[in-house]
């Protein structure tokens, strides 16, 4: 085995120029592949997580019927041992209740619908970093009896930091909910719709003007690693029985789910293109390798070497070409994507406009995901190797007194 | 027992626009320790018997014998085992391995044969030193004349101690001071250790040396004589 390694290697020297362009191409291709992959997946996991943070959680638990109704009489029992409990799974690393209701908010003569979130503040801040978006005025406290209006709907109300607003609507099982309460604050957010209609409360407040002592309606989780949410989701389960739902951002968010998928299919078009290119490039110099030794395949036949040893050093110069072009592609592609991972690219112009109205920073953290590298890694080598198989089917075929006279 | 027999052999290649009847009835023996060269003009069809004495083609028709095994029956693997051990080659060009050195390609086909590492370096040592190549072990194919090149292959030939060899136009390629060192180096081979050599040729310089001289024309054997 020695000799034949020996040979193969030798062999793929004979013509360097060549040898390098079919490695340069698994380079190249891998380089490609690993970057395009990581920067969408990356991309896909900044998005979910802005989005899950901003609005569901990765998972949330609530009453059963809660999520079709929307109803405040399928409110769930605040109950901070479930939610300790829940904080003690691991990967989670928060889990943040909240109370939501839609009431009437007015100042003087203007009136609107707002949905008002009441919120642990400490906890929901450490979900959507809400008091990051504060433009004026101060972050709600735990016994706060105010409020943190959003900036569009402040701007409709035509109210300021420390001016009164009316709240108004039905608690409970059609309660009255009414209170005077004053501007403590005023958040930004991105997003029209939510800055048009957005009002925080402490959930203490809440509790008391809902007529709902003790309740919640939802307990979002953040977990720390979305690759685990199957598994928080199956132990969440366990904890909180039949008694509740429990659902996923995938099962909340259907549309970000169909996005990314849409997303991904035109990425993996892309990436069939660049594996075809490279197929044909690879084919093309095996092709040639093995036209112009056919008088020496002949001879070596004729001096007796079985054709499985010549298909087997034609293999051996294959994989010693492809493992050149797939190493030095890792050795490339590993410091990158920690590189990108860790200093995501900053996209600017009218894409970062639209993603800041998403609510979304513009920018693109690579994918430190190690399954794309085995994979495309893999998928080029195979491709490599299949590519590869023209010379196999040469040789099995060869006619030593054909081929000598070439 | 003959070395090598021939009996009836026809060779029609078929699959030209008009077949082409290369060779017609040949009837041989050729016996060990012969120095042969079969001679004729260009298309007299001895390239091609040479091809069915080393098992590269098969007959239309009739038997070619190796120590009396029917070599025209045998299937494409056994054939090339069957060369391996029993028939060494010699071509006009393009005879080594280029990647290897004269001492790899010597080597290479005792390692296919299995031979013992210890037999192999005494082997090589005792071949390269009898065709005057003692001192280029290590060289390269393209570090070496194409002299030295042919007698790199007749070292590699006879390595695997085979029943004869086969050489197709050894010298073609070669000036006339280089055939001749190269068929000394033949000679001496076929004298001293009794190694069956059997030329394809139409270099006077070959078919001086030889003892036994098959004439071919049209595909006949034309004449068959010994000398001296």
């Amino acid at each position: 085995m020695k000799l034949y390694l020996i040979l193969a290697w030798r062999n793929i020297w004979r013509n360097k120029r060549r040898t390098i362009l079919a490695a340069s191409s698994i380079f190249f291709a891998i380089v490609l592949a690993i970057f395009t992959r990581a920067m969408q997946h990356g991309s896909y996991d900044y998005m979910i997580d802005s989005a899950v943070r901003m609005f569901t959680g990765y998972l949330q638990i609530h009453s059963k019927g809660y999520w079709e109704e929307k109803s405040l009489e399928k409110a769930l029992d605040y109950d901070s041992n479930l939610i300790k409990k829940i904080e003690e799974i691991q990967s989670v690393e928060i889990a943040v209740p909240r109370l939501e209701n839609f009431l009437l908010i007015s100042s003087e003569h203007i009136t609107k619908v707002t949905s008002v979130i009441a919120i642990d503040p400490e906890k929901e801040n450490q979900m959507t970093k809400l008091s990051q978006k504060l433009i004026s005025g101060r972050y709600l406290k735990k016994d706060d009896n105010g409020i943190l209006i959003s900036e569009g709907l402040a701007k409709i109300l035509n109210v300021q930091v420390g001016d009164s607003v009316v709240l108004y609507g039905q608690g409970i099982y059609g309660i009255t909910a009414a209170t005077l309460c004053p501007v403590i604050g005023i958040v930004r957010f991105a997003l029209p719709d939510l800055n048009n209609s957005l009002t925080y409360i402490p959930l203490s407040f809440g509790q008391t003007l809902f007529s709902m002592e003790n309740k919640i309606t939802t307990i979002s989780v953040i977990i720390n690693n979305p690759k685990k949410l199957d598994y928080v989701l199956s132990e969440v389960k366990k904890i909180v029985g039949d008694d509740y739902d429990v659902m996923s951002w995938e099962e909340m968010m259907p549309e970000l789910v169909q996005g990314i998928q849409l997303d991904s299919v035109g990425g993996l078009i892309m990436l069939f293109i660049l594996y075809l290119v490279i197929a044909f490039g690879i084919f093309g110099t095996v092709m040639m390798m093995t036209a112009e030794r056919t008088k020496e395949f002949g001879i070596l036949i004729s001096i007796g070497i079985k054709k499985t040893k010549l298909i087997l050093i034609t293999t051996l110069e294959a994989i010693f070409i492809s493992l050149i072009g797939a190493l030095s592609g890792i050795l490339i592609s590993v410091p990158m994507i920690i590189y990108f991972h860790n200093n995501p690219i900053r996209f600017s112009g009218e894409l970062a406009e639209i993603s800041l109205k998403f609510g979304v920073e513009p920018i693109i953290p690579l994918s430190n995901d190690p399954g794309i590298l085995v994979a495309q890694t893999s998928i080029v080598l195979i491709i490599a190797f299949l590519s590869s198989l023209y010379p196999l089917n040469h040789i099995r075929k060869l006619k030593p007194i054909e081929a000598m006279r070439m | 027992m003959s070395l090598i027999e021939i009996i009836n052999l026809n060779k029609i290649y078929d699959k030209t626009k008009v077949p082409v009847h290369a060779l017609k009835d040949i009837n041989l023996k050729i016996e060990r320790g012969e120095f042969t060269a079969i001679v004729g003009p260009s298309g007299s069809g001895k390239t091609t018997l040479l091809n069915m004495i080393g098992g590269l083609d098969t007959p239309t028709s009739g038997k070619v014998l190796i120590k009396g095994v029917d070599i025209s029956k045998m299937k494409e693997d056994e054939l090339i085992d069957f060369r391996l051990k029993n028939i060494g080659f010699v071509f006009q060009s393009f005879n080594l391995i280029p990647v290897l050195t004269a001492k790899e390609n010597v080597e290479f086909i005792m390692l296919l044969q299995g031979i013992s590492k210890d037999e192999r370096e005494r082997r090589i040592i005792e071949l390269l030193n009898a065709v005057g190549l003692g001192d280029k072990l290590d060289a390269r194919p393209y570090e070496l004349s194409g002299g030295q090149q042919q007698r790199v292959a007749v070292a590699r030939a006879i390595a695997s101690h085979p029943s004869f060899v086969l050489a197709d136009e050894p010298t073609a390629n070669l000036d006339s001071v280089a055939a001749e060192g190269l068929l000394d180096i033949m000679k001496e081979l076929n004298e001293k250790i009794g190694m069956t050599f059997i030329f394809a040729t139409h270099d006077n310089k070959v078919i001086r040396r030889v003892r036994r001289i098959i004439t071919l024309e049209d595909g006949k054997v034309k004449s068959d004589v010994f000398q001296n």
